[in-house]
């Protein structure tokens, strides 16, 4: 079990500034490495690449069909290109990155920006609520939505280190902190960040530092929740969770999400053929998102701490009634 | 610049009064305003795109489009697509101008439980017909309106407006190719020629010129004019308006960030823009506004 971490206030640093910052650090070390844009490189934290390496920047224009295939014909002559746009443009090309990426096994990795409701004012229209679903169920790709800034860097690393599809979730706002430096990042391996025997919450991207506050708040009515960071959505790790089920008994899954398709499903999945055992899930439940500030946003669709400690009471009784 | 129209129908039906292009300029002045103050008070926002499209959304809802609040629901009324959503501060204040909306309501840009979203969508605010913010995909929804009207026999025309960096989306041309073929002259397409985009400018990110002559390749009417020239948008959309058997397309020459004078040309100015309160007064009173305009806009 890696070390508790406490809530290290608010960070300035983005998922996506942190990613950036990643990847023109490892450039060197991954020579193979190209970085495709579609107009979003101020956005999506890959200005920090172009600064450093402008010669390994290809620009597409705002045109993410044609980017997300060619990625594929790069691949196919032994470069390693890294796809850049925001998540819910990545659903566009989802065809391309289906057969161009993932059926070819090509190995090259997607990197999406603004997902989920953290995207904030630029409402509905914007936000990638389905973007985990649509891109899990595309066989062999790898699906990755890191918690943190520090995860972030260590999981640009894993990503390039790691050969085959990747889709990898980063995020437009400031992200809080949960890990010091020396936090392990493994793709497929989930971890315990904080230990409790009552229930299991299982959290990826922004929603485990919110988890992280139910945790808190559930003590205080001495209820024990464990939390778990599930940064690798799939392959889910399938192990870490009938273990959890086995000590626990009980589930809470937090995800900036549609409640379908995503960490949720793929963490019932997992426990249905291990381990049955009563689960409640946090995210937004199959509708849209809005415009409003991404706290605003996260309280009217019920993804705060308290969203999930009322998650995790309910689940209880569900637990005691079985 | 030399401007000059060319393949569209060289026969204009009315002539524009004079009553109306002044009326027109200050709708134009107005959503100028109207908008710097929306994206100012909702802490971000797209000013640069929403100030080079103003001209053109004032002639639409002030002159051309057979459109009224009270006939938003008329199967005949014509129907406008902003297919660039990122402007949807632009057309929030060309509808509260015209009736569609109310203007303080619609300075609530972007907020918590607001309809004016930060990019429109339909089901809040009806009268925008389709939800957009995804470039590329507006103008095809529009060239769907065009057909459907016209497999109904209803005599409506469609207008959408598109961002020039939108027209890499290549879902464009396939709209653009769809068009021609099935002879579209109910659809008009107008192309915000703004020369820069999110990033950078269009010739820097991805080159579209020869833009005119792409379009003429798709066998569109083509006419070529200045943006923010009101006389010679109403006259161009009388003769795309007569254009028979195929679409018309106009090549609107703008300028990002038109009337706000720090930000003309300059491409940080496209987006993610949080204005402080000294750059929204400098912008309101580069486009104009009065002291009294000022504090009506910006205290609210
Ligand atoms: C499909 C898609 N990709 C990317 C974006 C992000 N984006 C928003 S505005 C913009 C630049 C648009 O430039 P342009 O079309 O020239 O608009 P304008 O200059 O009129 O503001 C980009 C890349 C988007 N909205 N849609
Ligand atoms: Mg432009």
């Amino acid at each position: 079990m890696s070390s508790t971490p406490s809530l290290i206030a608010i960070g300035n640093d983005s998922l996506r500034e942190s990613f950036g910052k990643a990847l023109s650090a490892l450039a060197d070390e991954f020579p193979k490495v190209v970085v495709l844009d579609a107009d979003l490189a101020g956005g999506t934290g890959v200005h920090h690449f172009r600064k450093s390496h402008p010669e390994r920047l290809l620009q597409f224009g705002i045109a993410e069909q044609n980017m997300m295939a060619a990625a594929g014909g790069l691949a196919a002559t032994g470069l390693v290109p890294v796809v850049t746009t925001f998540a819910v443009f990545c659903l566009r090309a989802i065809e391309q990155a289906r057969l161009s990426l993932a059926y070819a096994r090509r190995n090259a990795k997607i990197v999406a920006s603004h997902p989920g409701l953290d995207v904030g004012p630029d409402g509905g229209s914007a936000q990638a609520l389905e973007d985990l679903a649509a891109f899990r169920a595309i066989p062999g790709m790898t699906v990755i939505s890191p918690a943190d800034p520090i995860e972030m860097a260590k999981a640009t690393r894993a990503m390039l280190e790691f050969e085959g599809p990747v889709y990898m979730r980063t995020g437009r706002s400031p992200a809080r902190r949960v890990f010091n430096d020396d936090h392990v990042f493994e793709i497929g391996k989930g971890q315990i960040v904080r230990d409790g025997s009552d229930l299991t919450i299982v959290a990826c991207g922004v929603e485990l530092a919110r988890a992280l506050d139910a945790a808190e708040e559930l003590e205080k009515e001495n209820i024990s929740a464990r939390v778990v960071n599930m940064a690798t959505i799939k392959p889910i790790d399938g192990a870490l969770l009938k273990r959890c089920a086995e000590e626990t008994g009980a589930f809470v899954t937090a995800e900036d999400h549609n409640i379908y398709g995503g960490l949720g499903s793929a963490v019932a999945e997992s426990l249905a053929a291990s381990h049955p055992c009563p689960i409640e899930f946090v995210g937004v439940k199959d509708v849209f998102g809005a415009s409003g500030e991404p706290e605003e946003l996260a309280e009217q669709f019920g993804l705060t701490g308290p969203h999930i400690a009322r998650a995790a009471r309910a689940v209880l009784e569900r637990k005691r009634k079985a | 610049m030399v401007l000059t129209l060319r393949s569209i129908n060289e026969d204009p039906a009315r002539a524009s009064s004079h009553a109306l292009e002044t009326e027109l300029a200050q709708a134009a002045a107005f959503v100028r305003k109207h908008s710097i103050a929306s994206i100012y008070h909702a802490g971000s926002g797209h000013p640069g795109g929403a100030m080079s499209s103003a001209d053109i959304l004032a002639c639409l809802y002030g002159a051309e489009l057979n459109l009224w609040p009270d006939s938003i629901e008329d199967p005949n009324r014509d129907r406008f697509v902003l297919s660039k959503g990122h402007a949807a501060p632009a057309l929030y204040a060309v509808g509260a101008r015209y009736g569609f909306c109310d203007a303080k309501s619609a300075l609530r840009l972007r907020k918590l439980n607001s309809p004016f979203q930060g990019h429109p969508h339909v089901l809040d605010l009806p009268w925008v017909e389709t939800s957009t913010g995804s470039l590329g995909q507006g103008v095809s929804v529009a060239v769907g309106m065009a057909m459907g009207l016209k497999l109904q026999g209803l005599s409506a025309r469609v207008y959408t407006l598109l961002g020039d960096g939108e027209l890499q989306e290549g879902e464009v041309w396939e709209a653009a190719m769809c068009a021609a073929h099935h002879g579209l002259d109910n659809l008009c397409i107008i192309i915000d020629y703004n020369k820069l985009q999110s990033d950078n400018r269009n010739s820097e990110i991805m080159r579209l010129e020869p833009l005119a002559a792409k379009w003429r390749a798709f066998d569109f009417g083509i006419a070529e004019i200045d943006g923010h020239d009101i006389p010679e948008i109403l006259k161009t959309f009388r003769r795309a308006s007569v254009t028979q058997g195929r679409p018309s397309v106009i090549i609107a020459h703008t300028i990002k960030g038109k009337g706000v004078k720090y930000m003309e040309n300059i491409p940080t100015w496209h987006g993610s823009v949080k204005f402080t309160r000294q750059q929204a007064e400098d912008a309101l009173q580069s486009l104009g506004a009065t002291r009294s305009e000022i504090k009506e806009l910006l205290d609210v």
